[in-house]
């Protein structure tokens, strides 16, 4: 108890810092669900092909820190786009693959499940064997600076340098705190306000709202289903930036982990509800720092999830309730 | 010499039965009948290499088994006419495939000798049958204290066991380091438990705080705020090098100058890759194998020259297993039973370090070396007497 | 439309296929009673010997077929227990693994770590603690909505593999060794068959001892678990038939009318839930003694969507397409063991295309067929023309 009083700053800063990752990784799973009322379990492959992107592209490029402001952002900026572009299209090659023909012939909650974990499954093995797939085309020597130790970590060579910009009460908040928090929650309001005011935005309340009345006032469900998994998977391409600036490697199976974790972040939150998602993430955060910190680090898995049990048990709606389709009705 | 009674499956004619047994007399797909017949050269052996290749722990299996290829395409090349091949056991480090591979490898019975199983759990379910079957298995990685216990006969390692370590580790903390107050941390995994566990015990008074996170966790802050808030002059980690990498990175972003200890697992460049070259720099770790320049032969090199690549972690005592088995193949040890005594009486110098076992299978001899990050290379430091 | 979250309640565009498998099955149950007894026997025959005949082609080259069978036979248990969650009750269970690793547990902390309690004692032991363990989650949880569900009981079964890792009371990583074996009484040996190409020979070097529960062979342990899964294949084919399964159906269909016409609904998910768990605590105790060792690593959570994976390929609701989706998902690794690096990424292709091409699985339940016939009919009628 005491060692979470004397550390209570720096636990709660860094619990932020996490759940602002798993709040924006989240926004994949809640937006899905919010439509088509099925959980993607291919969303955290999605996050995991973004954090690649962002890797090669440093490698491509030749990043690293200490090049001067300018040329600084012009990296981050370049691999926030490559995540976000390669997420958004893997997230569309899901809905294409695993979703569209299911959708189309009704089939029940529980197939898509399946054929969302097939597509996971194929999504982290070419990852986790791309040495192999190139070395089909001939190209592993020349491409091996980005294929090899595919089962191993690989490093972002991260653009900028974790250094300490001020001290709150006894904990050092480092430039890199502050652009994951302030970078995600820009993120979520931009999303916020594209569902809420954007006529994109209001096809897709209105398809989670009554997808079949949404169909007959001519909205394009497809369109707005395809939107939705991109909206998400640019998220989650904008969530693998903020991760490896924070945690410098990503892996092919690097994904599960968080995902499991962003989705029960989008529970707590009310699965659905964009703004649920961080406020969820947030709180999965810092339950998992406190309840670390005061029965020891090895349950912070079980805290988040008996957290969610609860959370499911006493309010099934989560902490916001499910909404996408009342965002600003 | 054993006897078979043939009938012809029902549905096949007689015609086929003529060629099938043409077939069995050379008995190479057969539950091969002439491994036993001693003396001349025996051209169908293999050796099995018997761990993970796919799945988490795939990273580990990999480098021993290319540690194994090694030595085994050296003697191949120098042995043209009689090739021994290399069989792969892929238990994904799962101890229940790991069962019914054992199986098959005990029934196969071309395998003359096994490098592996690399792990402890799998080590625990398979290493029963081997006795059993009295085939041999040199273990390269599995460094369980209690594995040598059980009274195999077929078991051998070729690395001290964390036993060895951990009480070298605790030294170099106090003596090298001098520190005073030590925060000790493991990964929960048996081998990181282990270990933390043995240092804990060495360290006693001066261990201040301990923790424990889990095998593939990210975010270690709650450790990290554990460390500062300890005011630590060292931090233990037992566990691998890809927590291990993460750790380290955070608790340099977080401006901790803490050094910190490690065991051999973490002893890989995936360390350095993971926490990055500053960060990692000064990490001193701990290791049962001698340095490249300690070590007998051109090991090094010619892996370099196979792999493009550094030897990773357990690669040399993949090598070492391995060359103890085709060594046992040159002196014509073609049956299981002669190459558990072959082994048992072994004594020769190897990359790792002389390699001789004891009656319990472990090695005789064990120098536990302190190696350091230096500029992003492993580089020896010194070794802990 | 309603939202059926149920998983079989039938997609309703799809066209009825009467295949081939259909007319087998029709062809079969209208021969007379005593042709069907002796065809059942001369399959349940078959299946004991299965591991002594190692049938080429069918036995897989890299790997032992007694331990292989062994997984496929704790696969295909599980598959039924889950069955009768997932496909009678249409409760998504994502933690199933948590029931399986009670199981184990259970035989290897009174069997070994602290006790030494005999086997056949433990056996029933650890489905009934399995079964308590199911009803103090199900108590709760199985008010939570159908998808909800699936989250807790995925948070259940990591809840359990974590505790398992972390408390040393019950081993931690290091697991429990020396798991106790099923008494063994020697009577005599039987051989097994060795095949080159297509001729088989009776091989005498190789036999298995009937019945030694040893550490090598592991076939006296496919027969127990073979032995076990008829047992249970009988209970559950007298309970689907009884009012229980139709309660069951009712619910699953449609709660609310269900609810209506008097099915206490909730005491029959409660029931259906136990049910799964004690059977996925009987496969556990099975898997733990056959393991002689178990620690945390068996019980991932990729172990629990395998499992559901086994359900739902095999045709929720079916139990011979189930025991069939066992037998696919733990068996066709081994079969691509040769592709070693490629497994998973062939098996996670297959299952799409399994879900995208046979959403009802392979072996859909005779009542889905039934009800998207009805659907169809309906659907028919509503449009005025067929819909593909």
């Amino acid at each position: 108890m005491s060692f979470l009083l004397h550390n209570f700053v720096a636990l709660t800063f860094t619990a932020l810092v996490l759940g602002a990752v798993y709040g924006l990784v989240a926004l994949g799973y809640t937006l899905v669900y919010g439509v088509l009322r099925l959980i993607n379990f291919a969303h955290s492959e999605v996050w995991m092909w973004g954090s690649f992107a962002a890797v090669w592209v440093m490698i491509a490029v030749g990043g690293g820190s200490g090049k001067g402001l300018t040329v600084t952002i012009g990296l981050l900026v370049l691999a926030g786009a490559a995540a976000m572009i390669v997420s958004g299209g893997v997230a569309l090659a899901v809905e294409r693959v695993a979703y569209r023909r299911l959708r189309r012939v009704n089939a029940p909650p529980l197939i898509a499940l399946i054929s969302a974990i097939g597509a996971s499954f194929v999504l982290g093995e070419i990852m986790g064997l791309r040495d192999q797939v190139v070395g089909w085309f001939g190209l592993r020597d020349p491409l091996n600076a980005y294929v090899r130790g595919a089962r191993d970590n690989t490093r972002f060579a991260n653009p900028v340098e974790s250094h300490e910009l001020l001290r709150v009460g006894g904990y050092g908040v480092t430039n890199i705190d502050v652009i994951i928090i302030i970078s995600a929650l820009l993120m979520m309001v931009v999303l916020d306000q594209f569902i809420a005011r954007s006529r994109l935005g209001r096809g897709i309340r209105a398809v989670a709202q009554d997808s079949e009345a949404a169909a007959l006032m001519g909205i394009n469900k497809d369109r707005v289903v395809q939107i939705t998994f991109l909206l998400g998977g640019i998220m989650a391409g904008g969530a693998a930036l903020l991760y490896l600036m924070k945690f410098g490697v990503t892996r092919w199976n690097a994904g599960f982990i968080l995902g499991v974790k962003a989705f029960t972040a989008a529970v707590l939150g009310g699965i659905g509800n964009v703004r649920g998602a961080l406020i969820g993430g947030f709180v999965l955060g810092l339950a998992e720092n406190y309840g670390s910190a005061l029965i020891g680090t090895q349950w912070k898995d079980v805290v988040a999830f008996l957290l969610l049990v609860v959370i499911l048990l006493f309010r099934p709606t989560g902490l916001l309730g499910e909404s996408l389709g009342r965002t600003r009705a | 010499m054993r006897p078979i009674v043939k009938f012809g499956a029902p549905l096949v004619a007689a015609v086929l039965a003529l060629s099938a047994c043409g077939g069995t007399t050379g008995g190479s797909s057969d539950a091969g009948g002439s491994s036993s017949s001693g003396g001349g050269k025996n051209c169908d052996l293999q050796i099995g290499f018997f761990g993970a290749l796919t799945g988490d722990a795939a990273n580990l299996g990999q480098n021993i088994k290319n540690g194994a290829k090694l030595a085994i395409d050296q003697y191949n090349a120098k042995n043209a006419s009689c090739q021994v091949k290399l069989k792969e056991f892929d238990t994904q480090g799962d101890p229940a495939q790991a069962s019914s591979l054992a199986q098959k490898a005990v029934d196969d019975k071309t395998v003359i000798g096994l490098v592996g199983p690399a792990f402890s759990g799998e080590s625990k379910a398979a290493d029963p049958k081997f006795n059993e079957a009295g085939l041999v298995a040199i273990t390269p990685s599995a460094t369980n204290p209690a594995l040598a216990d059980n009274g195999w006969k077929t078991f051998f390692r070729v690395l001290g066991n964390d036993a060895s370590q951990g009480p070298a580790a605790a030294k170099y903390i106090q003596s090298v380091l001098s520190a005073k107050k030590v925060v000790v941390v493991d990964d929960a995994s048996e081998y990181g438990k282990g270990l933390a566990d043995i240092v804990k015990k060495t360290l006693g008074s001066s261990v201040v705080a301990t923790d424990t996170v889990q095998q593939k966790q990210t975010d270690f802050s709650p450790t990290v705020t554990k460390i500062r808030s300890a005011g630590a002059d060292a931090v233990f980690y037992g566990g691998y090098y890809a927590e291990a990498g993460l750790l380290k990175k955070q608790m340099s972003d977080a401006g901790l100058k803490t050094t910190l200890v490690v065991g051999d697992g973490v002893k890989d460049e995936g360390f350095i890759t993971a926490a990055g070259e500053k960060a990692a720099d000064g990490t001193v770790m701990t290791c049962p194998c001698l340095p490249p320049d300690k070590a007998g032969g051109s090991f090094y090199a010619d892996y370099k020259k196979a792999y493009n690549a550094e030897p990773a972690t357990y690669g040399a005592e993949g090598f070492d297993a391995a060359k103890i088995l085709l060594d046992g193949i040159a002196a014509g040890k073609t049956a299981r039973a002669d190459m558990v005594s072959f082994v048992k009486s072994y004594d020769q110098p190897g990359v790792t370090k002389q390699l001789k076992f004891d009656d319990k299978g472990e090695p005789s001899e064990i120098t536990v070396w302190a190696y350091k990050v230096e500029a992003g290379k492993i580089v020896p430091d010194q070794e802990i007497k | 439309m309603s939202t059926a979250t149920a998983p079989p309640a039938g997609g309703r565009t799809q066209p009825v296929r009467t295949g081939r498998l259909a007319g087998l099955g029709g062809r079969v149950a209208a021969l007379p009673r005593p042709v069907k007894l002796l065809l059942i026997a001369f399959l349940v025959v078959f299946l004991y010997l299965l591991p002594l005949i190692d049938p080429p082609f069918i036995a897989p080259s890299e790997s032992d077929f007694g331990g292989v069978l062994f997984n496929v036979a704790t696969y295909v248990l599980v598959a039924l227990g889950l069955n009768v969650v997932l496909g009678y009750a249409g409760l998504l269970d994502l933690g199933y693994v948590g029931f399986y690793a009670i199981g184990a547990y259970t035989v290897g902390v009174l069997g070994s770590l602290h006790g030494n309690v005999p086997f056949l004692l433990l056996l029933p032991f650890a489905a009934v603690v399995t079964l308590i363990s199911g009803v103090l989650l199900g108590a709760p949880t199985l008010r939570v909505r159908g998808d909800y569900l699936a989250i807790v009981t995925l948070g259940f079964g990591e809840i359990i593999r974590l505790i398992a890792v972390n408390w040393s009371w019950v081993g931690a990583a290091s697991g429990i060794s020396d798991v106790p074996k099923p008494p063994s009484t020697e009577l005599f040996q039987i051989p097994h068959l060795a095949w080159v190409g297509l001729v088989a020979s009776i091989d005498l070097d190789d036999t298995t001892t009937f019945l030694r529960f040893g550490v090598l062979d592991q076939v006296p342990y496919y027969w127990l678990a073979l032995t076990v899964i008829l047992i249970i294949l009988l209970a559950d084919i007298a309970l689907q038939k009884s009012r229980v399964g139709r309660a069951w159906e009712a619910t699953r269909e449609d709660e609310d009318a269900a609810e209506l016409m008097g099915v206490p609904t909730f005491k029959f998910k409660l029931l259906a839930f136990a049910i799964g768990a004690f059977v996925g605590g009987l496969s556990g105790a099975l898997f733990a003694t056959r393991q002689a060792f178990i620690n945390p690593e068996s019980f991932q959570l990729l172990l629990s969507i395998l499992f559901v994976a086994a359900v739902v390929v095999g045709g929720a609701g079916n139990r011979w397409g189930v025991i069939f989706g066992g037998i696919i998902v733990s068996y066709l690794p081994e079969l691509f063991r040769p592709f070693a690096d490629f497994r998973v990424l062939i098996f996670g292709v297959l299952l799409v295309l399994l879900a995208n091409y046979r959403p009802q699985g392979l072996f859909p339940p005779r009542r889905s067929v039934r009800a998207k016939e009805l659907d169809q009919r309906l659907e028919e009628l509503e449009e005025g023309t067929p819909s593909a």
